[in-house]
């Protein structure tokens, strides 16, 4: 089994968030860069199946050549080869174009993504490969059982679970619960850090324009300061929350 | 046209669905683009479609049929398709549930559009549609925009006001849809559903949501007293849901339901940013918590700094006393 992991770069989720001079982007100063946790469970199910199947995981980015720390995270959690799609990350139609490119050329039979990348908290590049490809796709996967041709994968819906069958090549997006990522072994770090990192480049005759544009980032605005109840016994805070929320908030 | 795609279960209209009206309507007004016209499909397509208001569209398309018997993305992505091509659709808006967020990215890249995702306000700019949405687990709010006149959109749920029922219903007309099965490589075999009781978290209007601070599994029965004396959905955080304390469905947060009610209460809940993630756009947010510091109380509108154990069974007396 021949498996793509796709792999973005992002700011660790405690980032503080500042805005940068032109306002349409984050301050990336003094920011820390992490591999994108729903992409680590897409790793980890990635090197599981070859564990179990046989075969190759290369992981993938789209980016500038910081992101490959990203990939190279992945290759000392024990993915085999690495590719950096050379190209600047503007949307998430880009992207995918870009990706879609490159794995033409890679022909995975299986292509795993993270269910969204917590930056641009969009869910959209998998689907969107997925499609360009014309191939299936499970979103929100939290269970993955492949079978020769195909597979069952288990995904998250309001109010249950479905379970979606699908024949290969197809594109899955990892949920949490999916599995436990593993941490990269010294040994892994150490190869890692030797491995060569493909370069494929993907210019605007790939990627074409952009289908989205940011205009603006602005933080929200702070909430007016709450009526927090302190130094009060339980029942007479319970009965003043209740008369706030029945009186001024007409919620009850 | 605008093309509003509903979701329907059971033959009737999901709450989402009169929200993705309302959405429609907004960007129907913001780009003057001649009306809505509404898509449902799938089983109980026919039968839900009478749930539309004449007021909130001038017709409802209806697909049927075997292709549509079970969800398969690709075999919806076409009838959206077929539904927009009937409708003359420049935008298509859905609901950013499971469902608007596995189809709406291959309806959009079929019709090389741009997709603005989990939006929670629609407007136009330069012509073109464009709306507001969190990133950043909600510390920053993007200001989005299609490129081009044709858009695809899909609404965070519980963000845009629900289309007011009733009166009489707007026209429906069957939508002939060509799938060919050779084309639709993924579909859903079975659907287990949560056993039904509180609402739908991720669609009810008040939550009650507990963290490690109710100190052990059997305290939720508190939280479960004060959530049914409210009619509300109960919610967790991953802390008490990776322990084991509570079912993963129940967890809130970035990876679990985002949810964004009119009244939700944080019982014990430190409030890390992931957690703020899935429930800092509620309307009104109450939080309980020990810690007068706990970052929680930044952005709730009321709170007590105090025991959760003793101030829940007192809280659920008084709404109780409150609601009778
Ligand atoms: C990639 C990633 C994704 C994540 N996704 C999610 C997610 O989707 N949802 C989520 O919730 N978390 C998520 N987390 C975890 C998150 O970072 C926090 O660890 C978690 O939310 C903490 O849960 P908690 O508030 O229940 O526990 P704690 O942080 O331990 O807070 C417990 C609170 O209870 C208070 N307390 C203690 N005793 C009492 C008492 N008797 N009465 C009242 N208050 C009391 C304490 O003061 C404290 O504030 C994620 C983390 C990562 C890294
Ligand atoms: N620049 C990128 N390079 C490689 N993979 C990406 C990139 N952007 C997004 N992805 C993948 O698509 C998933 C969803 O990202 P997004 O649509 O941006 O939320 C991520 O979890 C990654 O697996």
């Amino acid at each position: 089994m021949n498996v793509v992991v796709l792999v973005k770069q992002v700011p660790d989720t405690a980032t503080r968030i500042k805005i940068a001079a032109g306002g349409a982007e984050i301050d990336r100063q003094g920011v820390n860069f992490v591999v994108n946790p729903y992409d680590e469970f897409a790793i980890e199910e990635a090197i599981r199946i070859k564990e179990q199947h046989g075969g190759q995981v290369t992981v993938l980015t789209v980016g500038d050549a910081k992101a490959e720390e990203a990939l190279r995270t992945a290759l000392a959690m024990g993915a085999d080869e690495a590719v950096r799609v050379d190209a600047q990350v503007q949307d998430p139609m880009t992207t995918a174009r870009a990706i879609a490119f490159a794995l033409r050329d890679l022909s995975p039979d299986l292509v795993l993504a993270g269910k969204q990348a917590v930056d641009d908290d969009q869910g959209q590049v998998g689907p969107l490969v997925a499609a360009l490809l014309d191939w299936p796709q499970v979103t929100v996967v939290t269970k993955l059982e492949l079978t020769g041709e195909g597979g069952v994968a288990e995904r998250e819906v309001e109010g249950g679970i479905e379970v979606v069958e699908f024949s290969l090549p197809a594109v899955i997006t990892a949920q949490k619960g999916l599995n436990e990522p593993r941490y990269a072994s010294l040994p892994g770090i150490m190869k890692a850090k030797r491995k060569e990192i493909r370069q494929i480049s993907a210019d605007a005759s790939v990627t074409g324009e952009p289908a989205v544009r940011t205009r603006s980032l602005a933080l929200p605005s702070a909430r007016s300061a709450g009526k927090i109840l302190t130094g009060m016994d339980a029942p007479a805070a319970a009965a003043e929350l209740v008369r706030l929320l029945h009186e001024e908030a007409k919620l009850i | 046209m605008i093309l509003a795609v509903l979701e329907v279960q059971d033959g009737a209209l999901k709450k989402i669905s009169y929200e993705v009206l309302t959405a429609a309507r907004a960007a129907d007004e913001a780009l003057a683009a001649g009306g809505v016209a509404a898509l449902v499909m799938g089983p109980g397509a026919v039968q839900a479609a009478q749930g539309v208001p004449a007021s909130a569209a001038h017709e409802v398309l209806c697909a049927e049929g075997d292709t549509l018997s079970a969800y398969a993305g690709q075999a919806y992505a076409q009838a959206v398709l077929a539904g927009a091509e009937a409708a003359s659709a420049q935008v298509i808006v859905f609901g950013a549930t499971a469902f608007g967020r596995d189809i709406a990215p291959r309806v959009a890249a079929a019709r090389s559009a741009g997709l603005l995702m989990d939006v929670t306000e629609l407007f136009a700019q330069e012509g073109c549609l464009a709306a507001r949405r969190p990133v950043y687990a909600g510390k920053a709010l993007a200001e989005v925009q299609a490129a081009g006149p044709q858009a695809v959109a899909a609404v965070r749920p519980n963000a845009f006001a629900a289309q007011a029922q009733g009166g009489p219903a707007a026209p429906a007309r069957a939508l002939a849809v060509e799938v060919d099965p050779a084309s639709v490589r993924a579909r859903v075999r079975e659907v287990r559903r949560e056993a039904a009781g509180r609402a739908e978290l991720s669609e009810a209007d008040v939550v009650v949501a507990g963290g490690r601070g109710l100190k052990e599994p059997a305290n939720f029965g508190l939280v479960e007293d004060l959530a049914d004396a409210l009619g509300a959905a109960v919610g967790a955080t991953r802390a008490v849901v990776d322990a084991g304390w509570r079912p993963h469905h129940e967890q809130v947060g970035q990876t679990g339901k985002t949810v964004s009610p009119a009244l939700y209460f944080a019982v014990g809940i430190s409030g890390a940013v992931q957690h703020l993630a899935g429930m800092s756009s509620s309307r009104t947010i109450v939080a309980i918590n020990r810690d007068a510091e706990a970052p929680i109380f930044k952005i709730a509108d009321y709170g007590i700094v105090g025991d959760a154990l003793e101030i829940l069974p007192k809280l659920t007396e008084e709404v109780r006393r409150a609601k009778s």
